[in-house]
């Protein structure tokens, strides 16, 4: 923002806003060009993205004999051709869930660690160690996953449906191997980890010191200055945070595709193998899809598209409800 | 403050370095079709003696079906060692893959597991201007059904048993239905985790052909490529399937014969009604394959096949996978290749290697016919 009391620059417009005038010399107007460039390239290529998505989204959409939203099935090249969303919509929003639960309050706390409790000496290392898990390939995750987290995840299952199968989630009603959209929700935990926690480590680094110095001095311990002055402050960051790692968890695809056992069934039965998420199923089907095959997977694209879009947008309203807080990510 | 920006500065790197590290890694797993060395075929490698090169030049490019990747690879291998100056590049996507390749005039063949549609031979008709896509049976195989389960080391089924397995309609081993085709067998009282393939997939289809051709009031869905019944669970390929079935106790599951024998995985013998129980093997589904009839018309020799056989020793649950060509018009740079090549695949010598690599020749009557038919391109 550029402070009004500057007396060089014209008072700010109606809106509220001012905007620097160009000096009228080359750099200027070459650095104007290429960032005004730079931003209409980004529209560009986001509406033609959408374009090229609806386009074909709308062949495939006009000869499926299914209901294109409730549908359970995926046959595009049957006759007739029947292809449906419901079960890809509900895995991808499931096991995306199920990440969010876990991953968000263990990155919140590492975050928190590594911001207000650990020795400086260690939080460094420990704050690389969590950035380098975003270096992992995904298909690394996936093998990793299907190979480790599979195997040891069956006791898990167990003791769950054991203990928490009263809840309906956890009871476990099918054998199999724990190929399920639960084990996929714990592997998209650790993948959106280290994006979640890296930026809520910035947010609360940036809390005013006055506040907490302030906090202490009224006596409060470590703990009370954390939830009366660096919470309220981060929260906005920290949903941020976790949006951009749910965007992650949406999109995820070849570990996704490696872990799970895809049916086209729902079942809020997570621990049971089956479901299937968008770019899972992508993923699995455009190696054999012919042409129209391949219209009705950009179709699943589509929808994938809009509920990112969403999930963004929803984002941003949060935030800007709470701007009054935010220093860092508004 | 200072301090973040310079951590920041060192993870960046750190991760840079990872994923660089990374990449060099990959790029060196970036598959090699044209010769590398398929599991358990050292040995065979020596230059064949009777391939004729006539015509054969530069470079040729195809794409298709991966259930013949294992014998595509030894037959380029020995192709290119007789051949010299001649590259042949398949790319063992998929048969889906491959018609989309052959259809655009991208390769010079395509391997399919299924015979050409007809609107996919309408399509190459584009392609092949005086003439359209044919279909050359070129390999056989046995789909095994393998199985994993402690304290068993043989057993027998028939198709309204597997059917039945595969829909899930029989959960536990020590089924009624299961003993009464393996008496004296130690069943235990486990749940069957029946394992199908969890993209589209010509082996599927074949075996949801095998099923609805023998048990047809037990499996009542439609032969796709796509796993049709609801229960059971999926894994990725016929690796991923056979993996899945060697890890977990108790499960079943269907892949080419190769991946069981480089598994170790026990395979089901198949009750089909005749003497004695079938096992999975080349020579058994050759014997299937010989009951097949020839549909298609013209050149084409798509293949009708007849999986209710009874005959003695054959293995009905086979898979053929074609060839696919123009029978006329084919481009001019690569038609002396092809030609080549295909007489090579068709000739007894190329036959006999796909018995080392699990396949099954084609049975020698049909055979004849796509020599003639690989003579007469143009």
């Amino acid at each position: 923002m550029v402070s009004t009391t500057q007396t060089e620059i014209p008072p700010a417009r109606p809106g509220g806003r001012s905007r620097p005038r160009p000096t009228g010399r080359l750099g200027d107007k070459i650095f104007l060009g290429l960032s005004q460039g730079s931003g209409i390239l980004l529209l560009v290529l986001m509406a033609s993205i959408a374009v090229f998505l609806s386009y074909r989204a709308a062949i495939a959409i006009s000869k499926d004999e299914g209901n294109f939203f409730t549908t359970f099935d995926w046959n595009p090249a049957g006759s007739p051709p029947v292809f449906g969303i419901a079960v890809l919509l509900f895995g991808t929003v499931v096991s995306s869930i199920i990440a969010m639960v876990i991953a968000v309050p263990i990155a919140v706390g590492i975050a928190l660690f590594i911001s207000h409790y650990a020795p400086r000496r260690l939080a460094a290392p420990i704050a690389y160690v969590v950035d380098l898990l975003a270096a992992v390939p995904s298909i690394v995750y996936g093998i990793w996953g299907a190979l480790v987290l599979v195997p040891y995840l069956e006791g898990l299952n167990l003791w769950l449906d054991q203990f928490f199968g009263w809840t309906y989630i956890f009871e476990k009603t099918e054998v199999g191997v724990a190929r399920s959209l639960f084990t996929v929700g714990i592997l998209l935990a650790i993948m959106i980890l280290p994006i979640v926690t890296s930026v809520s480590r910035e947010v609360f680094l940036q809390v005013p010191k006055m506040n907490e110095e302030a906090a202490l001095a009224l006596g409060a311990t470590r703990w009370e200055v954390i939830r009366l002055s660096v919470l309220p402050f981060g929260r906005s960051g920290v949903i941020s945070a976790s949006m951009l790692g749910l965007g992650r968890a949406l999109g995820e695809t070849m570990a996704v595709a490696t872990v799970l056992s895809p049916s086209f069934l729902i079942s809020l039965h997570v621990l049971n193998p089956g479901g299937g998420t968008f770019a899972q199923n992508i993923a699995a089907k455009f190696g054999e899809a012919d042409a129209f095959g391949r219209d009705a997977l950009i179709a699943s694209g589509l929808v994938l598209f809009v509920l990112t879009l969403l999930v963004n947008g929803a984002a941003r309203l949060i935030i800007a409800r709470r701007k009054e807080y935010s220093g860092a990510n508004a | 403050m200072k301090l973040q920006r310079k951590n920041r500065l060192r993870a960046t790197a750190l991760g840079a370095l990872a994923v660089s590290g990374a990449l060099v890694l990959t790029a060196c797993g970036s598959d090699n079709n044209s010769g590398g060395d398929t599991g358990g075929n050292g040995g065979q490698t020596k230059a064949a003696s009777n391939v004729k090169c006539d015509g054969a030049k530069g470079q040729l490019r195809a794409s298709g079906s991966s259930a013949q990747k294992n014998a595509m690879d030894l037959w380029v291998k020995d192709y290119m060692a007789a051949c010299s100056g001649v590259e042949i590049n398949y790319n063992s996507s998929s048969s889906g893959e491959g018609i989309v390749a052959f259809n655009q005039g991208t390769v010079g063949f395509a391997g399919s597991d299924s015979a050409l549609k007809p609107e996919e031979i309408a399509d190459s008709k584009k392609i092949c201007k005086t003439g359209q896509g044919i279909n050359l049976p070129m390999v056989g195989g046995p789909i095994a059904v393998g199985f994993h389960l402690d304290g068993v080391d043989s057993l027998t089924l028939d198709a309204p048993t597997l059917a039945k397995i595969f829909d899930t309609k029989i959960k536990k081993w020590n089924d009624q239905a299961i003993a009464k085709l393996n008496p004296g067998a130690k069943l235990p009282d486990k749940a069957i985790q029946p394992f199908h393939r969890s993209e589209d997939s010509g082996t599927t289809q074949n075996l949801g052909k095998y099923l609805a051709a023998t048990a047809p009031s037990d499996w009542k869905y439609e032969a796709e490529k796509k796993w049709p019944a609801p229960g059971g669970q999926a894994a990725s390929g016929s690796s991923g399937v056979a993996s899945q079935v060697k890890a977990v106790d108790g499960s079943i599951g269907y892949f080419e014969l190769s991946f069981a024998a480089s598994q170790k995985i026990t395979t089901v013998d198949i009750n089909t009604g005749g003497a004695a129980p079938v096992k999975a093997s080349s020579e058994n589904a050759s014997k299937a394959i010989a009951a097949a009839k020839i549909k298609g018309t013209g050149k084409d020799l798509a293949l009708d096949l007849d999986y209710t056989t009874k005959a003695e020793g054959a293995y009905p649950l086979v898979l053929v996978t074609y060839e696919v060509v123009c029978d006329t018009g084919n481009k001019a740079d690569t038609l002396g290749t092809v030609k080549s090549f295909l007489t090579y695949t068709a000739s007894d010598e190329g036959q006999q290697l796909l018995t080392e690599a699990g396949y099954a020749p084609i049975p020698e009557a049909i055979n004849a016919k796509v020599r003639e038919t690989v003579a007469s391109l143009s």
